[in-house]
């Protein structure tokens, strides 16, 4: 496995198939479940990529942002343009803090400008994971195993701003002894909606649980998604009705890494 | 109406516990959804049908003044007089005045949001006129003495059997045997009451879908009738509008007109597509003698050149709100005024101030649905987010959040101090949780672990362990 040294500095010029590949690991993975973050590097660096994790990452500045907080997004902003625009791509396991790059960003600043621009080439080379692995490099780098059924939650951002949809069920298929079973209103929000849940509680709980209806509908063992809050949502509202359902992030399964417990659970909790 | 958003928490809270509310919510809901998705699949053209809707518009928006004077000009030319209103005030005194002058005692009045807007009803049964609803919805909340709680299904949040009770309890000449247990049973019963109305109306009100500057055509659209027998009946008839639902010409309605029942309820057209323009002629059978047009500004005029300015784009299709999670789960009413779901959420704090109206662009968990399915691609959660940025800049939001986001923003602008602090936090949370997977409870952590567990963190950051990763790989150096 090979670890490349994130203050060298890695060449600019945009290449064909990103090689030098920078891992925006994202605060909640960072802080909550840093397996995903070893997830994802797995299957980048089996599909070819050489990985850095730019160390002066924090948050992508989503929480300042939907807070209308611009002046602190556009400092947060400018501080991952700096960290992460010399790798050739910038890969998140996350839709929502890799839209908050593609797609925010560039709201951020005037039209014209010199960050602007800056805001532009980023978003050009910012990815969700899944995405990435099957849009850009084009390639399947899935050799796990999984048993059993799952069942998959496309949360909003992924979905609605980056179009994340068909590449990680076909990145699914490839996982041997896994079987998909399709939720109904698996394009439904979770209820999540970063600082809403908290804002309005109530409501965030009225929809979580259609939700996990949803979930437990399909008879699925394991919930998979691809956003740590949307999933910690769903696992903490899961584990609070007593169900047994498994919940991971897609990479883990995808990575054949299922050997941590699943989210919020612990080695010796009862098996989804 | 009195309004109620700044208590939205708290009426929320009391609508997702009102069972026959839940009930009539759940009913709804997937109906409008699988129906709108079957109706945009069936039309090859509709995702380009929603991009021409957009231009439309915003060529309008560009040019409002000029096209609202040509249909102005238009209006004049058939007959007709157009009144300008720039608040709710001017409009509910300029209809009082032509009611007044055509000696009215009763008013018919079809759906019209722009109505509830000015709160006309309320203002004509204070100086003795009654308005009477003919839009079955309608009839139902007015007999209810409640406001829409849906701009196209104003009584989504009412059961039948609720309707039932009201019925029995306002026709007081129904006979006790009388079926009223269905749908259509309800609408007869509706119906044979209202004919009698439509034929005493002195004023006929209606609301306009569409404004068409090339002809002074006001148009229309319903499921029922009623609007039609509204404008043609009665001696007079009012339109009353608001300035930006001017459209160019009948070709740019027509392809509006594709878009906004399929977004609505999934129709191809609604039933009805009434056009009317000016009053009566020498050679027509029937009609009006007299045609006004109320033409409401309140506000809209101030949000050409804004970050709003998208929001007038809007044709009141509802998809919004039928789309929403949050609009789905509280229902209308919680909203607090006229509007309610998405659209009411960037409109509400235009027309009755950010101050009242400041919770709702912020009850949205940004999922982007609405924007999804908007006929006219109106950026919604953006526009949210424009509200939540005034908000903060005005130091509108509540105190103890502001000063978390700061702190919070402060450290994510220091890496070396964050990772050391969440470093702390984490390894600590994580040692407390090992064996439990999740806290039930946590301090500070009350609003999410109210109704949820919190997964306990794994226990070291992912930078923490990267550091040593770096640190034993033969390649790496350590930073
Ligand atoms: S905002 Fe869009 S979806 Fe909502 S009512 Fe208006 S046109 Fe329809």
């Amino acid at each position: 496995m090979s670890v490349s040294d994130t203050n060298s500095s890695p060449h600019t010029t945009a290449i064909e198939t990103p090689k030098n590949v920078a891992l925006f690991v994202t605060c909640l993975v960072d802080l909550f479940r840093p397996s995903i973050g070893f997830a994802s590097v797995k299957l980048l660096e089996d599909a070819g990529c050489t990985i850095s994790v730019p160390p002066a990452q924090t948050c992508c500045g989503q929480p300042a942002y939907n807070s209308g907080d611009k002046a602190d997004t556009r400092d947060i902003a400018m501080q991952v343009i700096k960290s992460f625009e010399a790798y050739d791509a910038v890969v998140a396991p996350s839709g929502s803090c890799a839209a908050m790059i593609k797609v925010h960003y560039l709201e951020l600043f005037e039209e014209g400008s010199d960050w602007h621009q800056r805001a532009r080439k980023l978003a050009d080379k910012t990815f969700e994971l899944t995405s990435f692995l099957t849009d850009i490099l084009g390639r399947n780098p899935v050799t796990a195993h999984f048993d059993g059924v799952v069942t998959y939650h496309d949360s909003c951002s992924g979905l609605r701003e980056l179009g994340v949809e068909k590449q990680p069920r076909r990145l699914l298929e490839a996982v041997d002894g896994l079987t998909l079973k399709e939720m109904k209103d698996s394009e439904v929000c979770c209820g999540f909606g970063g600082t809403f849940c908290i804002k309005y509680p109530d409501i965030s709980n009225a929809i979580v649980q259609k939700k996990t209806k949803n979930i437990e509908d399909t008879a699925a063992t394991t919930l998979l998604a691809g956003d740590l809050g949307c999933l910690m949502n769903m696992a903490g509202k899961l584990k609070r009705e007593g169900s047994n359902v498994d919940v991971r992030h897609v990479a883990e399964v995808l990575a054949g890494m299922t050997d941590v417990p699943p989210i919020g659970k612990t080695r010796n909790d009862k098996k989804g | 109406m009195q309004i109620t958003s700044p208590y939205f928490k708290e009426k929320s809270s009391e609508a997702l516990k009102d069972a026959n509310l839940q009930k009539a919510m759940g009913n709804v809901e997937r109906g409008f959804i699988d129906k709108r998705a079957n109706a945009a699949a069936n039309l090859p053209e509709f995702e380009a049908l929603r991009d021409r809707a957009k231009e439309i518009k915003d060529h309008v928006l560009d040019h409002l003044d000029l096209y609202l004077e040509n249909y102005e000009e238009k209006v004049q030319e058939t007959g007709g007089r157009v009144h300008w209103a720039a608040g709710a005030q001017d409009a509910r005194n300029i209809i009082l005045d032509i009611c007044k002058r055509a000696n009215a005692k009763t008013v018919t009045k079809g759906k019209s949001m722009i109505a509830e807007e000015i709160a006309i009803n309320e203002h004509l049964e204070r100086n003795g006129i009654e308005p009477i609803e003919t839009d079955l919805g309608e009839y139902i909340i007015q007999l209810r003495g409640e406001a829409p709680s849906h701009i196209i299904a104003p009584a989504v949040h009412v059961n039948k059997e609720e309707v039932e009770a009201d019925f029995r309890r306002s026709h007081r000449h129904l006979p006790p045997g009388r079926n009223l247990e269905d749908p259509t049973s309800l609408l007869s019963e509706a119906r044979s009451v209202l004919r009698d109305k439509f034929l005493a109306a002195d004023v006929g009100i209606t609301g306009a879908n569409f404004l068409v500057a090339e002809t002074g055509t006001s148009i229309i659209v319903t499921n029922e009738g009623n609007g039609d027998l509204t404008q043609i009946l009665p001696r007079v008839h009012i339109v009353l509008a608001s300035i930006e639902k001017i459209v160019p010409t009948l070709e740019d309605v027509s392809q509006i007109l594709r878009v906004l029942a399929r977004s609505a309820t999934g129709q191809d057209m609604s039933v009805y597509t009434t056009f009317s323009t000016g009053p009566r002629r020498a050679e027509d059978p029937d009609g009006p003698e007299e045609y006004h047009v109320v033409l409401l500004d309140n506000g809209r005029s101030d949000m050409l050149g804004t970050e709003f300015q998208d929001m007038l784009r809007c044709i009141r299709c509802g998809a919004c709100m039928n789309h929403c999670p949050v609009y789905n789960a509280v229902g209308g009413h919680s909203y607090g005024w006229v509007y309610p779901g998405p659209m009411g959420a960037v409109l509400t704090p235009t027309l009755i101030g950010v101050e009242k109206g400041g919770h709702l662009p912020n009850a949205s968990t940004f999922c982007g649905r609405c924007e999804s399915v908007c006929p006219m691609r109106i950026p919604l959660p953006k526009m949210m987010r424009h509200w939540r940025e005034k908000e903060f800049e005005r130091h509108l939001t509540p105190d103890g959040m502001r000063r978390g986001l700061l702190l919070w923003a402060w450290m994510a602008k220091h890496p070396k101090l964050y990772h050391a602090g969440s470093r702390l936090v984490i390894n600590m949370l994580g040692m407390i949780g090992s064996r439990k997977g999740s806290f039930k409870r946590l301090p500070l952590a009350g609003g999410w672990t109210e109704h949820r567990d919190l997964p306990v963190p794994e226990g070291q950051t992912f930078q923490q362990q990267w550091a040593a990763r770096r640190r034993n790989s033969k390649v790496g150096q350590a930073a």
